[in-house]
Protein backbone atom coordinates (compact mmCIF):
# COMPACT_ATOMS: atom_id res chain seq x y z
CA UNK A 1 0.00 0.00 0.00
CA UNK A 2 2.76 2.34 0.96
CA UNK A 3 4.64 1.28 -2.12
CA UNK A 4 1.65 2.05 -4.27
CA UNK A 5 1.45 5.56 -2.90
CA UNK A 6 5.09 6.14 -3.62
CA UNK A 7 4.59 4.89 -7.15
CA UNK A 8 1.65 7.24 -7.65
CA UNK A 9 3.68 10.11 -6.35
CA UNK A 10 6.52 9.15 -8.69
CA UNK A 11 4.07 8.83 -11.56
CA UNK A 12 2.80 12.34 -10.92
CA UNK A 13 6.32 13.66 -10.82
CA UNK A 14 7.14 11.89 -14.08
CA UNK A 15 4.04 13.35 -15.74
CA UNK A 16 4.90 16.84 -14.50
CA UNK A 17 8.45 16.36 -15.76
CA UNK A 18 7.22 15.14 -19.12
CA UNK A 19 4.94 18.16 -19.48
CA UNK A 20 7.81 20.47 -18.59
CA UNK A 21 10.10 18.73 -21.07
CA UNK A 22 7.44 18.96 -23.77
CA UNK A 23 6.87 22.64 -23.07
CA UNK A 24 10.59 23.33 -23.20
CA UNK A 25 11.05 21.39 -26.41
CA UNK A 26 8.09 23.09 -28.05
CA UNK A 27 9.55 26.44 -27.06
CA UNK A 28 12.21 26.16 -29.70
CA UNK A 29 11.66 24.85 -33.17
CA UNK A 30 15.24 23.60 -33.43
CA UNK A 31 14.97 21.50 -30.32
CA UNK A 32 11.65 20.09 -31.39
CA UNK A 33 13.17 18.92 -34.65
CA UNK A 34 16.06 17.40 -32.80
CA UNK A 35 13.68 15.45 -30.58
CA UNK A 36 11.74 14.21 -33.58
CA UNK A 37 14.85 13.34 -35.50
CA UNK A 38 16.05 10.89 -32.89
CA UNK A 39 12.63 9.93 -31.61
CA UNK A 40 13.46 6.22 -31.51
CA UNK A 41 16.64 6.64 -29.50
CA UNK A 42 16.72 7.73 -25.91
CA UNK A 43 19.82 9.65 -24.85
CA UNK A 44 21.60 8.11 -21.87
CA UNK A 45 22.18 11.61 -20.57
CA UNK A 46 22.25 15.23 -21.66
CA UNK A 47 25.08 17.70 -21.28
CA UNK A 48 23.37 20.99 -20.45
CA UNK A 49 25.28 24.23 -20.00
CA UNK A 50 23.35 27.50 -20.36
CA UNK A 51 21.28 27.21 -23.54
CA UNK A 52 23.33 24.35 -24.98
CA UNK A 53 21.79 20.91 -24.64
CA UNK A 54 23.76 17.99 -26.06
CA UNK A 55 22.17 14.55 -25.95
CA UNK A 56 24.61 11.71 -25.28
CA UNK A 57 23.91 8.34 -26.92
CA UNK A 58 25.51 4.95 -26.96
CA UNK A 59 25.56 3.32 -30.40
CA UNK A 60 22.35 1.38 -29.87
CA UNK A 61 20.53 4.56 -28.97
CA UNK A 62 21.84 6.31 -32.06
CA UNK A 63 21.78 3.52 -34.63
CA UNK A 64 18.33 4.43 -35.99
CA UNK A 65 19.80 7.69 -37.25
CA UNK A 66 21.94 5.77 -39.74
CA UNK A 67 18.98 3.92 -41.24
CA UNK A 68 16.17 6.44 -41.73
CA UNK A 69 13.83 5.61 -44.54
CA UNK A 70 12.15 8.93 -45.31
CA UNK A 71 12.47 11.58 -47.99
CA UNK A 72 15.40 13.35 -46.43
CA UNK A 73 19.10 13.20 -47.17
CA UNK A 74 21.27 12.86 -44.09
CA UNK A 75 24.76 14.31 -43.87
CA UNK A 76 26.33 12.86 -40.75
CA UNK A 77 29.82 14.00 -39.84
CA UNK A 78 31.96 12.29 -37.18
CA UNK A 79 34.26 14.76 -35.47
CA UNK A 80 35.97 15.86 -32.26
CA UNK A 81 37.28 19.18 -30.99
CA UNK A 82 40.79 17.68 -30.69
CA UNK A 83 40.80 16.64 -34.36
CA UNK A 84 42.32 19.47 -36.36
CA UNK A 85 41.14 18.43 -39.84
CA UNK A 86 37.64 17.93 -38.40
CA UNK A 87 37.57 21.44 -37.00
CA UNK A 88 38.91 22.79 -40.30
CA UNK A 89 36.02 21.33 -42.31
CA UNK A 90 33.17 22.17 -39.88
CA UNK A 91 32.45 25.53 -41.55
CA UNK A 92 31.64 23.65 -44.78
CA UNK A 93 29.09 21.50 -42.98
CA UNK A 94 27.63 24.63 -41.41
CA UNK A 95 27.38 26.23 -44.82
CA UNK A 96 25.70 23.14 -46.26
CA UNK A 97 23.25 23.20 -43.34
CA UNK A 98 22.33 26.83 -44.02
CA UNK A 99 22.07 26.38 -47.77
CA UNK A 100 20.21 23.06 -47.79
CA UNK A 101 18.02 23.02 -44.69
CA UNK A 102 14.91 23.82 -46.74
CA UNK A 103 15.86 21.19 -49.28
CA UNK A 104 15.16 18.08 -47.17
CA UNK A 105 18.77 17.83 -46.03
CA UNK A 106 19.65 17.15 -42.40
CA UNK A 107 23.17 17.92 -41.20
CA UNK A 108 24.13 16.19 -37.97
CA UNK A 109 27.49 16.53 -36.26
CA UNK A 110 28.24 13.40 -34.25
CA UNK A 111 30.81 14.41 -31.66
CA UNK A 112 33.38 11.91 -30.35
CA UNK A 113 35.04 13.99 -27.62
CA UNK A 114 35.84 12.09 -24.46
CA UNK A 115 33.48 12.63 -21.49
CA UNK A 116 36.01 14.74 -19.60
CA UNK A 117 36.11 17.15 -22.57
CA UNK A 118 32.37 17.76 -22.89
CA UNK A 119 32.11 20.71 -20.55
CA UNK A 120 35.72 21.89 -20.73
CA UNK A 121 36.20 21.79 -24.52
CA UNK A 122 33.07 20.92 -26.46
CA UNK A 123 30.56 23.38 -24.97
CA UNK A 124 32.97 26.35 -25.18
CA UNK A 125 33.79 25.33 -28.77
CA UNK A 126 30.12 25.28 -29.79
CA UNK A 127 29.58 28.66 -28.17
CA UNK A 128 32.67 30.21 -29.73
CA UNK A 129 31.93 28.91 -33.23
CA UNK A 130 28.17 29.52 -32.81
CA UNK A 131 27.47 26.14 -34.41
CA UNK A 132 24.01 26.00 -35.96
CA UNK A 133 23.96 22.34 -37.06
CA UNK A 134 22.71 19.74 -34.63
CA UNK A 135 25.43 18.35 -32.40
CA UNK A 136 24.90 15.03 -30.67
CA UNK A 137 27.45 13.07 -28.66
CA UNK A 138 28.30 9.43 -29.31
CA UNK A 139 29.87 7.91 -26.22
CA UNK A 140 30.35 4.20 -26.70
CA UNK A 141 33.72 2.71 -25.82
CA UNK A 142 33.00 -0.51 -27.72
CA UNK A 143 34.37 1.05 -30.87
CA UNK A 144 35.37 -2.21 -32.52
CA UNK A 145 31.72 -3.25 -32.31
CA UNK A 146 30.03 -0.11 -33.60
CA UNK A 147 32.54 1.29 -36.14
CA UNK A 148 31.87 -1.52 -38.67
CA UNK A 149 28.13 -1.01 -38.19
CA UNK A 150 28.46 2.55 -39.48
CA UNK A 151 30.55 1.35 -42.43
CA UNK A 152 32.37 -1.90 -43.07
CA UNK A 153 35.43 -0.14 -44.50
CA UNK A 154 35.86 2.52 -41.81
CA UNK A 155 39.19 2.08 -39.99
CA UNK A 156 38.09 4.54 -37.30
CA UNK A 157 40.02 7.61 -38.42
CA UNK A 158 38.21 10.94 -38.26
CA UNK A 159 37.05 13.11 -39.90
CA UNK A 160 34.60 10.73 -41.49
CA UNK A 161 31.22 11.44 -43.06
CA UNK A 162 28.18 9.38 -43.97
CA UNK A 163 25.75 10.73 -46.57
CA UNK A 164 22.61 8.76 -47.32
CA UNK A 165 18.99 8.84 -48.30
CA UNK A 166 16.54 6.10 -49.18
CA UNK A 167 18.20 5.57 -52.58
CA UNK A 168 21.92 5.97 -52.06
CA UNK A 169 24.54 5.65 -49.35
CA UNK A 170 28.22 6.69 -49.29
CA UNK A 171 30.84 6.77 -46.56
CA UNK A 172 33.86 9.07 -46.72
CA UNK A 173 36.87 8.52 -44.43
CA UNK A 174 38.48 11.78 -45.49
CA UNK A 175 38.51 15.54 -45.13
CA UNK A 176 36.28 17.67 -47.35
CA UNK A 177 36.61 21.04 -48.96
CA UNK A 178 33.34 22.92 -49.39
CA UNK A 179 33.36 22.16 -53.12
CA UNK A 180 33.95 18.44 -52.56
CA UNK A 181 31.26 18.23 -49.91
CA UNK A 182 28.77 20.11 -52.04
CA UNK A 183 29.56 17.95 -55.08
CA UNK A 184 29.16 14.76 -53.02
CA UNK A 185 25.85 15.96 -51.60
CA UNK A 186 24.59 16.95 -55.04
CA UNK A 187 24.89 13.31 -56.10
CA UNK A 188 22.16 12.62 -53.56
CA UNK A 189 19.78 15.51 -54.08
CA UNK A 190 19.90 16.02 -57.85
CA UNK A 191 16.52 15.68 -59.40
CA UNK B 1 50.46 31.67 -53.21
CA UNK B 2 52.93 28.81 -53.08
CA UNK B 3 51.46 27.81 -49.73
CA UNK B 4 47.96 27.78 -51.20
CA UNK B 5 49.20 25.60 -54.03
CA UNK B 6 50.79 23.24 -51.51
CA UNK B 7 47.55 23.04 -49.58
CA UNK B 8 45.64 22.36 -52.76
CA UNK B 9 48.08 19.62 -53.70
CA UNK B 10 47.93 18.05 -50.26
CA UNK B 11 44.14 18.26 -50.40
CA UNK B 12 44.10 16.58 -53.78
CA UNK B 13 46.45 13.87 -52.57
CA UNK B 14 44.28 13.31 -49.51
CA UNK B 15 41.19 12.89 -51.65
CA UNK B 16 42.94 10.56 -54.06
CA UNK B 17 44.47 8.50 -51.23
CA UNK B 18 41.18 8.41 -49.35
CA UNK B 19 39.45 6.95 -52.37
CA UNK B 20 42.29 4.50 -52.85
CA UNK B 21 41.98 3.38 -49.24
CA UNK B 22 38.24 2.93 -49.59
CA UNK B 23 38.49 0.97 -52.80
CA UNK B 24 41.46 -1.21 -51.98
CA UNK B 25 41.60 -1.41 -48.24
CA UNK B 26 43.50 -4.73 -48.25
CA UNK B 27 46.06 -3.71 -50.85
CA UNK B 28 47.18 -0.50 -49.19
CA UNK B 29 49.46 -1.38 -46.31
CA UNK B 30 49.86 -4.77 -44.70
CA UNK B 31 47.16 -7.35 -44.28
CA UNK B 32 47.27 -10.27 -41.86
CA UNK B 33 49.85 -12.78 -43.11
CA UNK B 34 52.02 -10.24 -44.95
CA UNK B 35 55.68 -9.81 -44.04
CA UNK B 36 56.57 -6.42 -42.58
CA UNK B 37 59.73 -4.70 -43.73
CA UNK B 38 62.31 -3.45 -41.26
CA UNK B 39 63.02 0.25 -40.65
CA UNK B 40 65.92 2.28 -39.37
CA UNK B 41 64.65 5.31 -37.46
CA UNK B 42 66.03 7.74 -34.88
CA UNK B 43 64.85 7.21 -31.32
CA UNK B 44 64.39 9.87 -28.66
CA UNK B 45 67.60 8.66 -27.02
CA UNK B 46 69.55 9.56 -30.14
CA UNK B 47 70.31 6.13 -31.61
CA UNK B 48 68.98 4.50 -34.74
CA UNK B 49 66.65 1.54 -34.13
CA UNK B 50 65.76 -1.40 -36.37
CA UNK B 51 64.02 -4.68 -35.68
CA UNK B 52 67.31 -6.31 -36.73
CA UNK B 53 68.80 -4.94 -33.50
CA UNK B 54 66.78 -7.56 -31.58
CA UNK B 55 68.25 -10.91 -32.67
CA UNK B 56 66.58 -12.78 -29.81
CA UNK B 57 63.08 -11.31 -30.21
CA UNK B 58 60.20 -13.65 -30.92
CA UNK B 59 58.13 -10.83 -32.33
CA UNK B 60 57.42 -7.12 -32.12
CA UNK B 61 54.63 -4.81 -31.05
CA UNK B 62 54.94 -1.93 -33.50
CA UNK B 63 52.77 0.89 -32.13
CA UNK B 64 52.12 3.97 -34.25
CA UNK B 65 51.47 6.68 -31.68
CA UNK B 66 52.20 10.33 -30.99
CA UNK B 67 52.20 13.11 -28.40
CA UNK B 68 49.30 15.13 -29.69
CA UNK B 69 46.38 12.72 -30.00
CA UNK B 70 44.15 12.37 -26.91
CA UNK B 71 43.56 8.71 -27.73
CA UNK B 72 47.29 8.07 -28.00
CA UNK B 73 47.82 9.83 -24.67
CA UNK B 74 45.02 7.78 -23.09
CA UNK B 75 46.90 4.62 -24.07
CA UNK B 76 50.43 5.61 -22.98
CA UNK B 77 50.30 3.83 -19.63
CA UNK B 78 48.81 0.74 -21.22
CA UNK B 79 51.54 0.67 -23.89
CA UNK B 80 54.22 0.91 -21.19
CA UNK B 81 52.49 -1.97 -19.37
CA UNK B 82 52.51 -4.05 -22.58
CA UNK B 83 56.24 -3.47 -23.00
CA UNK B 84 56.92 -4.36 -19.35
CA UNK B 85 54.89 -7.54 -19.66
CA UNK B 86 56.14 -8.80 -23.02
CA UNK B 87 59.70 -7.49 -23.48
CA UNK B 88 60.99 -10.19 -21.14
CA UNK B 89 58.99 -12.77 -23.09
CA UNK B 90 60.65 -11.71 -26.33
CA UNK B 91 58.04 -9.32 -27.75
CA UNK B 92 59.19 -5.75 -27.18
CA UNK B 93 57.22 -2.59 -28.02
CA UNK B 94 58.67 -0.25 -30.63
CA UNK B 95 56.70 3.01 -30.85
CA UNK B 96 56.78 5.10 -34.02
CA UNK B 97 55.45 8.65 -34.34
CA UNK B 98 54.14 8.86 -37.92
CA UNK B 99 53.05 12.49 -37.89
CA UNK B 100 54.67 15.29 -39.86
CA UNK B 101 56.04 17.71 -37.23
CA UNK B 102 55.68 20.60 -39.70
CA UNK B 103 51.92 20.03 -39.65
CA UNK B 104 51.66 18.99 -35.99
CA UNK B 105 54.41 20.89 -34.08
CA UNK B 106 53.64 19.12 -30.79
CA UNK B 107 54.86 15.91 -32.46
CA UNK B 108 58.35 17.26 -33.21
CA UNK B 109 61.42 15.19 -32.38
CA UNK B 110 62.24 17.58 -29.50
CA UNK B 111 58.72 17.28 -28.04
CA UNK B 112 58.91 13.50 -28.43
CA UNK B 113 62.06 13.50 -26.29
CA UNK B 114 60.26 15.50 -23.62
CA UNK B 115 57.24 13.20 -23.62
CA UNK B 116 59.33 9.99 -23.55
CA UNK B 117 61.21 11.30 -20.52
CA UNK B 118 58.10 12.60 -18.71
CA UNK B 119 56.26 9.31 -19.06
CA UNK B 120 59.35 7.14 -18.62
CA UNK B 121 58.84 5.19 -21.83
CA UNK B 122 60.50 1.78 -21.43
CA UNK B 123 60.57 1.28 -25.21
CA UNK B 124 62.17 3.15 -28.11
CA UNK B 125 60.09 6.04 -29.41
CA UNK B 126 61.02 6.68 -33.03
CA UNK B 127 60.24 9.46 -35.47
CA UNK B 128 59.09 8.30 -38.91
CA UNK B 129 61.26 10.97 -40.48
CA UNK B 130 60.10 11.52 -44.05
CA UNK B 131 56.96 9.47 -43.33
CA UNK B 132 58.09 6.44 -45.32
CA UNK B 133 57.31 3.71 -42.78
CA UNK B 134 53.67 4.25 -41.78
CA UNK B 135 52.29 4.06 -45.36
CA UNK B 136 54.09 0.71 -45.88
CA UNK B 137 52.39 -0.67 -42.80
CA UNK B 138 49.09 0.95 -43.69
CA UNK B 139 48.73 2.69 -40.35
CA UNK B 140 45.81 5.10 -40.62
CA UNK B 141 45.53 6.58 -37.16
CA UNK B 142 47.17 6.85 -33.76
CA UNK B 143 47.33 4.65 -31.78
CA UNK B 144 47.50 1.77 -34.27
CA UNK B 145 49.16 -1.51 -33.26
CA UNK B 146 50.83 -4.10 -35.53
CA UNK B 147 51.86 -7.36 -33.90
CA UNK B 148 54.62 -9.14 -35.82
CA UNK B 149 55.59 -12.77 -35.37
CA UNK B 150 59.27 -13.38 -36.13
CA UNK B 151 59.58 -16.42 -38.37
CA UNK B 152 62.37 -17.82 -40.55
CA UNK B 153 60.77 -16.14 -43.56
CA UNK B 154 60.43 -12.76 -41.89
CA UNK B 155 58.32 -10.69 -39.53
CA UNK B 156 54.80 -11.83 -40.22
CA UNK B 157 51.86 -9.51 -39.44
CA UNK B 158 49.49 -11.41 -37.13
CA UNK B 159 47.36 -8.67 -35.56
CA UNK B 160 46.39 -5.13 -36.64
CA UNK B 161 44.27 -2.75 -34.61
CA UNK B 162 43.52 -1.35 -31.19
CA UNK B 163 45.19 -2.17 -27.87
CA UNK B 164 41.90 -3.11 -26.22
CA UNK B 165 38.19 -2.44 -26.39
CA UNK B 166 37.94 0.64 -24.18
CA UNK B 167 39.93 3.73 -25.05
CA UNK B 168 38.46 6.02 -22.46
CA UNK B 169 38.57 3.80 -19.38
CA UNK B 170 41.33 1.25 -18.79
CA UNK B 171 39.45 -0.19 -15.82
CA UNK B 172 36.38 -0.97 -17.95
CA UNK B 173 38.26 -3.00 -20.59
CA UNK B 174 36.56 -6.29 -21.37
CA UNK B 175 38.73 -7.64 -24.19
CA UNK B 176 42.49 -7.04 -24.27
CA UNK B 177 42.96 -7.52 -28.01
CA UNK B 178 46.74 -7.11 -28.09
CA UNK B 179 47.47 -9.17 -24.98
CA UNK B 180 45.22 -11.95 -26.23
CA UNK B 181 46.99 -11.90 -29.59
CA UNK B 182 50.53 -11.93 -28.09
CA UNK B 183 49.59 -14.70 -25.66
CA UNK B 184 48.21 -16.82 -28.48
CA UNK B 185 51.23 -16.10 -30.68
CA UNK B 186 53.65 -17.11 -27.93
CA UNK B 187 51.61 -20.22 -27.13
CA UNK B 188 51.50 -21.15 -30.80
CA UNK B 189 47.70 -21.19 -30.83
CA UNK B 190 45.50 -19.39 -33.38
CA UNK B 191 44.84 -15.70 -32.74
CA UNK B 192 41.10 -15.35 -32.41
CA UNK B 193 40.65 -11.64 -33.16
CA UNK B 194 43.14 -10.59 -35.83
CA UNK B 195 41.92 -7.11 -36.73
CA UNK B 196 40.05 -4.48 -34.76
CA UNK B 197 39.03 -0.91 -35.29
CA UNK B 198 39.09 2.13 -33.05
CA UNK B 199 38.52 5.84 -33.23
CA UNK B 200 41.84 7.59 -33.51
CA UNK B 201 43.55 10.66 -34.85
CA UNK B 202 44.31 10.57 -38.54
CA UNK B 203 48.01 10.70 -39.34
CA UNK B 204 49.16 14.22 -40.17
CA UNK B 205 50.90 14.36 -43.56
Amino acid sequence: MVNFKIQCYDMQRIIVLLVVVLMISCGSKEKKESQLLLAEGIPKLTVAVDDIHLPVYDFNGMEGLFHKDDHKTYVINFWATWCKPCVAELPYFERIYTEQKDNNVEVILVNLDMPKMWESNLVPFIKKKKLKSKVIILEDPKQNTWIPKVNADWSGGIPATLIYNNKKREFYEQSFTYEELNASLNEFIKK
Amino acid sequence: MKKTMNFALVGLLLVVSAFTVNDTIEVDGYAIGDFASDFNLMSTTGNMVSMADYPNAKGFLIVFTCNSCPYAVAYEDRIIALDRKYKGLGVPVIAINPNNPDVQPSDSYEKMKVRAKEKGFTFPYLLDDGQKVFPKYGATRTPHVFLLNKTKEGNKVVYIGAVDDNSSDASAVETTFVEDAVDAMLAGTPIEIKTTRAIGCTIKV
